[in-house]
């Protein structure tokens, strides 16, 4: 191990294109939650299988402190052999100016355009033709996780869908629980909100409002319902005193949290944690409502390197994050759905199982990453944080700076 | 200016063609020496601030593009409710922050100079706070002002259940606990620079104040601080810039968070940057941001230095 990596030192430094078919490559990325680095865990393992070297460029934070960092590399100069974007539009503008390099002849030997379901995937990836990034997962966001613990302290069974949650909130206060956790950070409460739109709203309001960016929808009486419910879930949600989703997620797996709403990544933590879905804890996919699921997720984008050899080995990795078997390894340990229909996930828990299902069944939308620009994410973000803190905000004040950010969204 | 007052140019020959050129070779060598500082000034200083501001005018998403939309991005910046938060926030900061480092700093320079015992290990705990970086005094205020952990957490366990102190969760003083973890930071380095101040007045004013039987504080009100006046002034400038780029304190702290109770400009700036990869938008507040200073900073240079030279 340590002879390969000098060797690939060596190499490295002295430019012998012969001799470098091993490179190191650095690959950035913000999977620091445990599930997470034990999934990371998986693909650098077999990546480094293959005779590379997977050098880990993990960025603590959430995305939005990870990104800003890997995207002033890619645009100073200072390109990393890989990283990870989410699916959509984060890194479209990186692709646009010719700062990331096209993977046709990888995808092209490994028939990516077959194999990888559900085609937004690939779609989101394409730009003028030309596919540039590899898909690693599926996430979504539409979950609702319940500690049983919790509702069992509180006295009423486990809710089967959102109502229900909102209708227990009042007696898990009594019993001193949190009804709803939700961390600081402003993509939480951001997240939350779409799923209510598309949970409770239905595809077609969803789409209409981020798709087709419909101001009239946004403004009208069905998004105001949807408003009226996240004034439930701010009531719900409020005294929760953490920062980041696993935070608030370990309320949950201690049983001092009712629930949350968050994407499956939060799977992985119950894992970590040791519980077994249905018996510790419930998951709820669209809110146990509208069972359908946007496939957002994330990908991995490959800047384009001047050195032959890290070229190379970015092809590679690229056949690595496809492959079937590491495919499997990867997402057991995430909680993710794999990119690939055609691999076996016996071992998958049964959240995984009805996420695999829904999403095998086409029941699925495009992520909002995917459809709106990261310009416009933010100031959604800035609106929910705000409206989520501030109790005077009322949903209605709230809906009409909403119908004016999909208004001038792009 | 000065070529008005006619005793000021007196020596000065009648202008002949042969004196140019003297002027512009006189000190050569320091002229040369000096045009690396004044390239540099001039491109990465003056240069940067100029590109920013006409790229305001664009709309440049992750990179910038020369495709003008004239005031477009500041209607929107002006229209945004977080920009109007952040700025009110930084008003409050910075009003409190320069009263209360500046009293307080002084307060405890005065006391710090009365011959007090101890005094160097005094200095150096006051001080001692301004050798962390704003990321980890913030980091320290967050723990300390934690309710479940920090101050409330350690009053309820000594009994008072009902304590309530939890600035940090609560968006209508958020700022405050800023505040303090701001001045719990600067208010040592500011007491250094006054203490320094103190000790260059004369000890004979004093003495002579104690002649007259001027009571102490109004010796330190009406003699000693008027004296101090350059020190004062180093002490504006160095609070000021402090106040305007205010950034990594909230960060550390809550993130803006609860909601954006807690924004201030130079987040927005960078957030609109590199978060929301729009770049035009974070230009045009960053360009708000020279504005206000600019606005503040130009008056006050002209009566600071236009008015010493009419004297």
């Amino acid at each position: 191990m340590r002879i390969r990596a000098f060797a690939a030192v060596l190499a490295a430094t002295a430019a012998l294109p012969c001799a470098a078919m091993a490179a190191d490559l650095e690959v950035t990325h913000w999977w620091t939650s445990g599930g997470e680095a034990a999934a990371v865990k998986e693909l650098a393992t077999a990546f480094d299988a293959t005779g590379n070297k997977w050098v880990d460029g993990a960025i603590a934070g959430s995305g939005s402190t990870a990104r800003p960092i890997m995207i002033s590399r890619i645009t100073g100069g200072d390109p990393m052999g890989a990283t990870q974007f989410n699916h959509g539009r984060q890194a479209e503008e990186l692709v646009m100016s010719g700062l990331m390099r096209d993977l046709n002849d990888v995808a092209e030997k490994g028939k990516w355009k077959d194999i990888i379901k559900p085609a937004s995937l690939l779609a989101s990836c394409t730009y003028e033709g030309k596919i540039y990034c590899a898909p690693v997962n599926i996430h979504s966001w539409q979950w609702l996780w319940l500690s049983n613990a919790a509702f069992e302290k509180a006295g009423v069974p486990v809710p089967k869908d959102w109502n229900e949650f909102v209708a227990a909130g009042p007696k898990l206060r009594e019993a001193g629980l949190q009804p709803l956790a939700v961390g600081g950070s402003a993509f939480q409460v951001n997240g939350l909100f779409d799923t209510l739109v598309i949970a409770l709203g239905g595809t077609e309001l969803y789409n209409k409002v981020y798709k087709d960016k419909d101001e009239e929808t946004a403004a009208g009486p069905e998004m105001a319902k949807i408003f009226a419910a996240a004034d439930d879930a701010r009531k719900l949600a409020k005294g929760s005193n953490v920062q980041d989703w696993n935070q608030a997620t370990n309320l949950v797996i201690t049983g001092k949290a009712g629930g949350q709403i968050m994407g499956d990544w939060a799977q992985g933590e119950f894992q970590q944690a040791g519980q077994v879905a249905g018996k510790d804890y419930t998951c709820l996919p669209g809110l146990g409502l509208n069972q359908t699921l946007t496939t957002g997720g994330d990908a991995i984008y490959f800047p384009i390197l001047k050195d032959e050899a890290k070229s190379k080995a970015q092809e590679v990795l690229a056949e690595t994050i496809v492959d079937p078997k590491v495919q499997v390894a990867f997402n057991l340990k995430k909680g993710s759905v794999p990119i690939r229909s055609d691999v076996d996930l016996a071992a998958a828990n049964d959240c995984m199982k009805k996420g695999i299902e829904i999403i095998s069944k086409g029941s699925t939308a495009t992520s909002t990453d995917q459809l709106v620009s990261a310009d416009t994410q933010k100031q959604k973000e800035d609106l929910m944080s705000e409206f989520f803190a501030n109790a005077s905000i009322t949903p209605k004040q709230a809906q009409e700076r909403f119908a004016s950010i999909i208004g001038s969204a792009d | 200016m000065s070529r008005t007052v006619p005793s000021a140019t007196p020596s000065r020959p009648l202008p002949k063609s042969s004196g140019r050129p003297n002027q512009l070779f006189r000190n050569l060598n320091s002229k040369i020496a000096l045009t690396p500082m004044i390239l540099v000034a001039a491109v990465v200083f003056f240069g940067g601030t100029i590109w920013t501001v006409i790229y305001s005018f664009t709309n440049s998403r992750l990179l910038p593009r020369a495709s003008f939309v004239g005031f477009d991005q500041y209607e929107r910046l002006w229209a945004s409710s977080r920009w109007i938060i952040s700025i009110q926030n930084l008003l409050i900061y910075g009003i409190l922050s320069l009263i209360f480092s500046l009293v307080v700093g002084f307060v405890l320079a005065a006391l710090m100079d009365q011959k007090i015992r101890f005094e160097s290990a005094f200095r150096t705990i006051f001080l001692y706070p301004f050798a962390l970086s704003f990321i980890v005094t913030g980091l320290v205020w967050q723990w300390i002002l934690n309710p479940e952990f920090g101050v409330q957490g350690i009053v309820r366990s000594l009994g008072w259940t009902s304590f309530t102190f939890d600035p940090l969760y609560n968006p209508d003083i958020v700022i405050y606990g800023i505040l303090i973890a701001g001045l719990w930071q600067g208010t040592g380095l500011v007491m250094c620079l006054m203490l320094a101040g103190l000790r260059g007045i004369d000890e004979d004013i004093w003495k002579a104040a104690r002649v007259d039987g001027i009571p102490m504080w109004r010796t330190y009100l009406f003699v000693v601080i008027p004296m101090m006046r350059p020190v004062f002034i180093t002490t504006l400038v160095l609070i000021g810039s402090g106040i305007v780029k205010l950034y990594d304190l909230v960060v550390a702290q809550t993130s803006g968070g609860p909601g954006n109770a807690s924004e201030v400009p130079a987040k927005y700036v960078y957030d609109y940057m590199f978060q929301a990869q729009n770049l035009g938008q974070g230009f045009a507040a960053s360009t708000m941001m020279l504005l206000t200073v600019a606005i503040i900073i130009i008056p006050w240079a002209y009566l600071e230095f236009g008015g010493k030279k009419r004297g």
